[in-house]
């Protein structure tokens, strides 16, 4: 069996919100929000929402989406903010840039309806992330697939998920090392295309040690 | 309306980490004592103004051992005051949350007189203090050269405060290196930085544990309610601001078409004057409907009501106004479908068409009623994941995650 020269080292993050001072009240107002929000925060309402809804499969991608759609009732605005993959982004500013055009180009189009109050205001938030290691780590496959087995949500949102706006890749934590530590680019590959949308974070897990012992 | 249980005789036990292990899994606590462990030895006060009654001493009982369970060195003082002081806090909290505040003569003076009261006879010092609610506010006067980390902890909803009280309590509550609120809906435009940490249960407590399917039947048939037929149940006092009238008229709409029972289940009526008069509201507005049960249940009744929920079909909370709805984390928990208002805290715990069914009016809270009973499977499913909601987010032990996460981002920016 392969030994990696560096272990990966098992991580957790916890994370804080932060209530911004920037508030919705209808479309207009989410768009000028856009604009003026931290990335911290466009990182909350995306990434992290994906973490703190992990355990929906169906129609919830975004804190954005999500709004437009129960507190607005615009379906098709709702569909475009909810169909933005945040694996497609290294970057939040390019992240926010397309949320703002799309947001944007509606208003353009449905002056009216953009200055319809919507049920409850749109707060936006921000994410303070801690991070502690969770002393464990892995040098073999077998050890790396025991560290996957026995990791909290938190963590492995941390490596899958939130990992790609760290590492600045079209990867992540996991796949990476498997790649670089073990020269398992293959198994890399297929463990990076897992779908994070309509996979639960406990069956983003399954799904990953099914990978590892297929290999 | 059916008679009382007799108060508990026996002692509640201590709860350790380790016993949330089946619940949560082992990887979450791990996780927590991971976090924990750079704060070991460090100085924790916690300060409020009661020890027992009310959710903010619940939680306090709860959070406290487990913080130290976890290595951390804490305390928990309760501030003291006479008769005078805790009449003005009561009407500083019914001002803060809205309502009309008549300033009388040295209200402010005697609330600080007590506030410094407990100044002198308490000890700080502890590397971070959290302050709950307005009562001991003004004890950031014992912060000596803005040393250590002081956080204020409010757990009421203070969008819409009296601006007099408000005012006064401003300047004490900036003092502070933030600020601690539990849905965003709930805070205010400050100059220090707010922070979010949503209210929670205890899955251990007796209002939330698992109960055997016995004691659940023993339950219902007591209250002579049919466990064969739909049980739709709202948990709350006997409020205007929860609109028991309102849950019977949509109960009215729903039989219609379905034959199910009501449940109006809580307690407030017998010490609470207005409490009685809507009791009696209510008990017009049933008639002498025999599905609709009106139970005034004691304060020591939470086997009962964890019996009442575990029996439903689906619970209702069609509050008008509501704080954070913890009745509503009770049904989520126990997987149970959910039609509430999109007030207050509700719809940070009902996602709606996710976690459950958000309604805005009499007839709405009716529809989405019927939808369930006709869709028993997206019911249930609504029910998965309330419980997965709740399990992320608002239970004691997402609680100790927020104040630990708090505590070390604390420390990294001193």
């Amino acid at each position: 069996m392969k030994t990696a020269e560096k272990p990966f080292q098992f991580f957790t993050a916890s994370y804080l919100t932060q209530v911004g001072i920037e508030k919705g009240l209808n479309l207009a107002g989410l768009l000028q929000g856009l604009e003026k929000c931290s990335e911290a925060s466009i990182f909350y309402h995306t990434f992290q929402s994906l973490d703190r809804h992990h355990f929906l499969t169906e129609g919830f991608s975004n804190d954005f989406a999500q709004w437009v759609l129960a507190a607005c009732n615009r379906p098709g605005l709702a569909e475009a903010l909810g169909g933005l993959d945040i694996r497609d982004y290294l970057s939040v500013a390019d992240l926010r840039g397309d949320l703002r055009r799309i947001v944007g180009e509606y208003c353009d189009a449905h002056t009216q309806e953009s200055q319809q109050a919507a049920f409850e205001p749109f707060y936006f938030c921000a994410s303070i992330e801690v991070t502690a290691p969770l002393g464990f780590e892995a040098k073999t496959l077998e050890e790396f697939r025991h560290g996957v087995a026995r990791l909290s949500h938190a963590s492995l949102y941390y490596h899958f998920i939130s990992s790609r706006l760290r590492i600045h890749l079209r990867s992540n934590d996991f796949s990476i090392w498997l790649s670089e530590g073990l020269g398992m680019s293959a198994l890399a590959q297929r463990l990076d295309q897992i779908d994070i949308y309509t996979n639960t974070l406990e069956g983003v897990r399954a799904r990953m040690l099914a990978l590892i012992d297929r290999s | 309306m059916t008679d009382a249980p007799t108060p508990p005789q026996s002692p509640p036990r201590v709860i350790h980490l380790d016993d949330y292990i089946p619940l949560l899994g082992a990887e979450e606590i791990a996780e927590l004592r991971a976090l924990a462990s750079p704060l070991q030895q460090r100085t924790v006060q916690m300060v409020n103004s009661t020890s027992v009654g009310g959710g903010v001493a619940e939680i306090l009982n709860r959070l406290v051992p487990l913080l130290k369970e976890l290595g951390l060195d804490i305390r928990w003082d309760v501030i003291t005051g006479g008769n005078d002081f805790f009449e003005i806090t009561k009407a500083f909290h019914n001002a803060l949350h809205g309502g009309p505040y008549e300033e009388r003569h040295h209200d402010f003076e005697t609330f600080l007189a007590y506030n410094e009261q407990n100044r002198a006879r308490m000890q700080f010092g502890a590397e971070f203090t959290v302050i709950h609610d307005p009562q001991p506010v003004a004890l950031v006067n014992a912060r000596p050269n803005h040393s250590g980390h002081w956080v204020w902890r409010c757990h009421i909803d203070l969008s819409r405060p009296n601006p007099t009280v408000w005012k006064f309590l401003e300047p004490y509550v900036l003092r502070y290196d933030g600020a601690i609120f539990s849905s965003p809906e709930f805070t205010r435009q400050l100059a220090i930085p707010q922070f979010l940490i949503f209210p929670c249960i205890d899955p251990l407590t007796e209002k939330n544990q698992p109960l055997e399917p016995e004691f659940v039947k023993s339950v219902v048939e007591r209250y002579g309610i049919d466990p064969k037929r739909p049980i739709l149940t709202q948990i709350s006092r006997f409020d205007r601001l929860k609109d028991p009238v309102g849950v019977v008229r949509a109960f009215r709409i729903v039989r219609r078409y379905f034959d199910c029972q009501l449940v109006l289940a809580g307690g407030g009526a017998a010490d609470d004057p207005e409490g009685g008069v809507v009791l009696e509201e209510v008990r017009q507005a049933a008639g002498n409907d025999p599905d609709v049960h009106l139970l005034n249940l004691p304060p020591w009744s939470a086997l009962e009501i964890n019996a009442l929920q575990c029996a439903s079909t689906i619970i209702i909370q069609k509050s008008l106004r509501e704080g954070f709805g913890l009745t509503v984390t009770e049904a989520l928990w126990k997987k149970k479908p959910v039609v509430a208002s999109a007030v207050g805290g509700i719809p940070t715990q009902v996602i709606h068409k996710h976690t459950g069914l958000l309604a805005h009016s009499v007839e709405g809270t009716a529809y989405q009623i019927r939808y369930l009973l006709s869709n028993p499977a997206i019911a249930a499913k609504l029910g998965e994941q309330g419980h997965e909601h709740v399990r992320e987010h608002f239970l004691i032990t997402s609680n100790t995650k927020s104040y630990l996460t708090l505590f070390l981002h604390l420390l990294r920016h001193s």
